[in-house]
């Protein structure tokens, strides 16, 4: 059963220049100042990225994330994949996380498009043979026919997402964590990204989605965090979290295509 | 999704024995993951040359045949011993010093995947040490000639090779996570461990026979060769160097060796311990 169980954490980034990085700064710092025990790190200033985190998060659980630019969203995520363990608090993450942050990190410009898929593929915790199995399913998605078998370095950049993409898209998640971030392809690709999208949230034990996008939140997420300078502000009910975020309900504004999608998504969870 | 009611501590602390092993024994469990792309490291730097990583091999054979007859001359050994002694000395040494100075780097230059998967750091420190292995691999091609062309007679103690690589492997891991763990907090390390390295390459028995000058006949540079005892790196030379040529096993540099092993994967676990979980907020 997997779950994400967070208290009072806080994340704080001590912020090294040039000079307080050195050893000799260290080593004069502590000798130089009378009485009192004076800690490696003092001195050093620090960011609060996220402060007194609490929460609990179990198998099913869409969540999405909202806030402004640096209100601690990405910090957040690699909070709960366990990239950054609290200074203080304490978190346990239970479940096997595939983080999807960057689509290019872990990616090799040297290597071929099909060995590319299956580092990808172990770094996202699959099996070799897993992602084996899976390559010919990828090339069919991401439509790069021969290419697979060229280095990516000879990729265009929308030819990379859609790599990055088909990969991440077919691994079989316990605890999905999503940046935003995963536009930049034209939109015919997207619509079929959005599928399998769709579907990978659905194999996923547990989802935590960070994102801009009203209706990309809507259709993916049930419930909602809004943070706000490192701190949670709300939580709850996606749509009333949205709502006192914007200030206005968002189903408003929303497209009838995109209103008949998510009754249609909806109806399909409830058979 | 529930607000929890109480607030009791929910796992062993950031800074637990426990956490530190599992950060080991994870990380060994990912072999797939690690041993994958420690090859593809090997492949990395030999990519579209048309021999590949038998450039590795050749580079070593064309260092060693060159040093070799140059300070076979100079301090008159016989060039068949001279030979494999120096190759196996150059051998072992890429591998310390490999160990060493790409160990300080071992965090710092895998910044992008530490921030953005969760892995243990030993994951980072398992690919290091095994890319050494497989250079250590391809190196021993060297040395497998030079046995066969120069009918150095092997013996059963050279089976000790074997634990005696094990030995220097497992120094090579506490070394990258004990150094690459401070280097990573303090960036001054790297170019003070290149250039120890670098001194201790000639400070260490490799481009000359410590036995011989041990044995000279002027004092002073007998009396100075004793002092390469006190280089531990020496030690970790001969254990693998002497059953590797057909020499005979010297139980002292067994003790240093092992000594050494167990201080060094303390103060490691001791770093591993206190820092792990600071190292993603330090790279």
């Amino acid at each position: 059963m997997v779950s994400i169980d967070v208290r009072g954490a806080c994340v704080d980034f001590p912020i090294f220049d040039a000079k307080t990085r050195s050893l000799k700064k260290a080593l004069l710092g502590t000798v130089g100042r009378a009485g009192g025990k004076i800690g490696i790190d003092s001195g050093v200033p620090i960011i609060e990225a996220l402060r007194d985190i609490t929460l609990s998060l179990h198998h099913g659980d869409r969540v999405g994330l909202i806030g402004h630019n640096g209100a601690g969203k990405s910090t957040l995520l690699r909070l709960l994949s366990g990239i950054y363990e609290p200074t203080r608090g304490s978190s346990r993450i239970v479940g096997k996380v595939a983080p999807v942050f960057d689509l290019g990190v872990g990616m090799d410009p040297e290597i071929s498009g099909y060995e590319n898929i299956i580092i990808r593929g172990l770094f996202l915790g699959m099996t070799r043979k897993q992602m084996e199995a899976r390559t010919s399913e990828i090339a069919e998605f991401t439509e790069l026919g021969d290419y697979l078998s060229m280095p990516l370095r000879t990729y265009s950049t929308g030819m990379r997402v859609r790599l990055a993409l088909g990969v991440v898209t077919s691994i079989d998640p316990e605890i999905l964590l999503l940046d935003e971030g995963i536009g930049a392809v034209d939109s015919a690709f997207l619509e079929k990204a959005r599928d399998r999208l769709t579907s990978l949230v659905e194999r996923s034990g547990l989802l935590v989605f960070a994102s801009h996008s009203d209706e990309f939140l809507i259709e993916l997420c049930t419930s909602g965090i809004w943070l706000d300078h490192g701190q949670i502000r709300e939580q709850g009910d996606l749509r009333s979290v949205l709502s006192s975020y914007k200030g206005k309900d968002p189903f408003e504004n929303l497209s009838q295509e995109a209103l008949d999608r998510i009754s249609a998504a909806s109806i399909g969870e409830a058979s | 999704m529930t607000t929890p009611e109480f607030m009791a501590p929910l796992a062993p602390t950031t800074r637990s024995w426990s956490r530190a092993f599992e950060d080991l024994t994870t990380g060994w469990q990912q072999r797939g993951l690690w041993g994958h792309l420690g090859w593809q490291d090997i492949k990395q730097g030999y990519r579209r040359s048309v021999i590949g990583p038998l450039w590795i091999t050749i580079s070593l054979a064309v260092q060693a045949v060159g040093m070799g007859i140059l300070y076979a001359a100079l301090l008159g050994q016989p060039i068949r011993f001279f030979l494999p002694y120096l190759a196996v000395g150059l051998i072992i040494w890429q591998f310390v010093a490999g160990c060493i100075n790409e160990g300080a780097e071992v965090f710092i230059h895998n910044e992008g995947l530490i921030k953005h998967l969760p892995a243990p750091l030993s994951v980072h420190v398992f690919r290091l040490v095994w890319r050494q292995v497989l250079f250590f691999g391809h190196n021993a091609l060297v040395w497998v000639a030079l046995i066969l062309i120069f009918q150095t007679q092997l013996h059963w103690s050279s089976l000790l090779a074997i634990p005696a690589l094990l030995v220097i492997v497992l120094n090579g891991a506490w070394v990258a996570i004990l150094i690459g763990v401070i280097a990573t907090r303090y960036r001054d390390i790297p170019p003070v461990t290149g250039s120890i390295v670098t001194l201790m390459f000639f400070m260490t028995p490799i481009v000359w026979n410590y036995e011989a000058l041990r044995t000279s006949t002027i004092p002073q540079v007998a009396e100075r060769a004793r002092l390469a005892e006190l280089n531990p790196f020496m030690h970790y030379v001969e254990i693998l160097r002497r059953p590797m040529i057909g020499e005979s096993f010297e139980l002292r540099d067994w003790v240093v060796c092992l000594a050494i092993t167990v201080v060094g994967w303390t103060l490691a676990m001791l770093v591993l311990r206190n820092y792990r979980a600071r190292v993603s907020y330090w790279v």
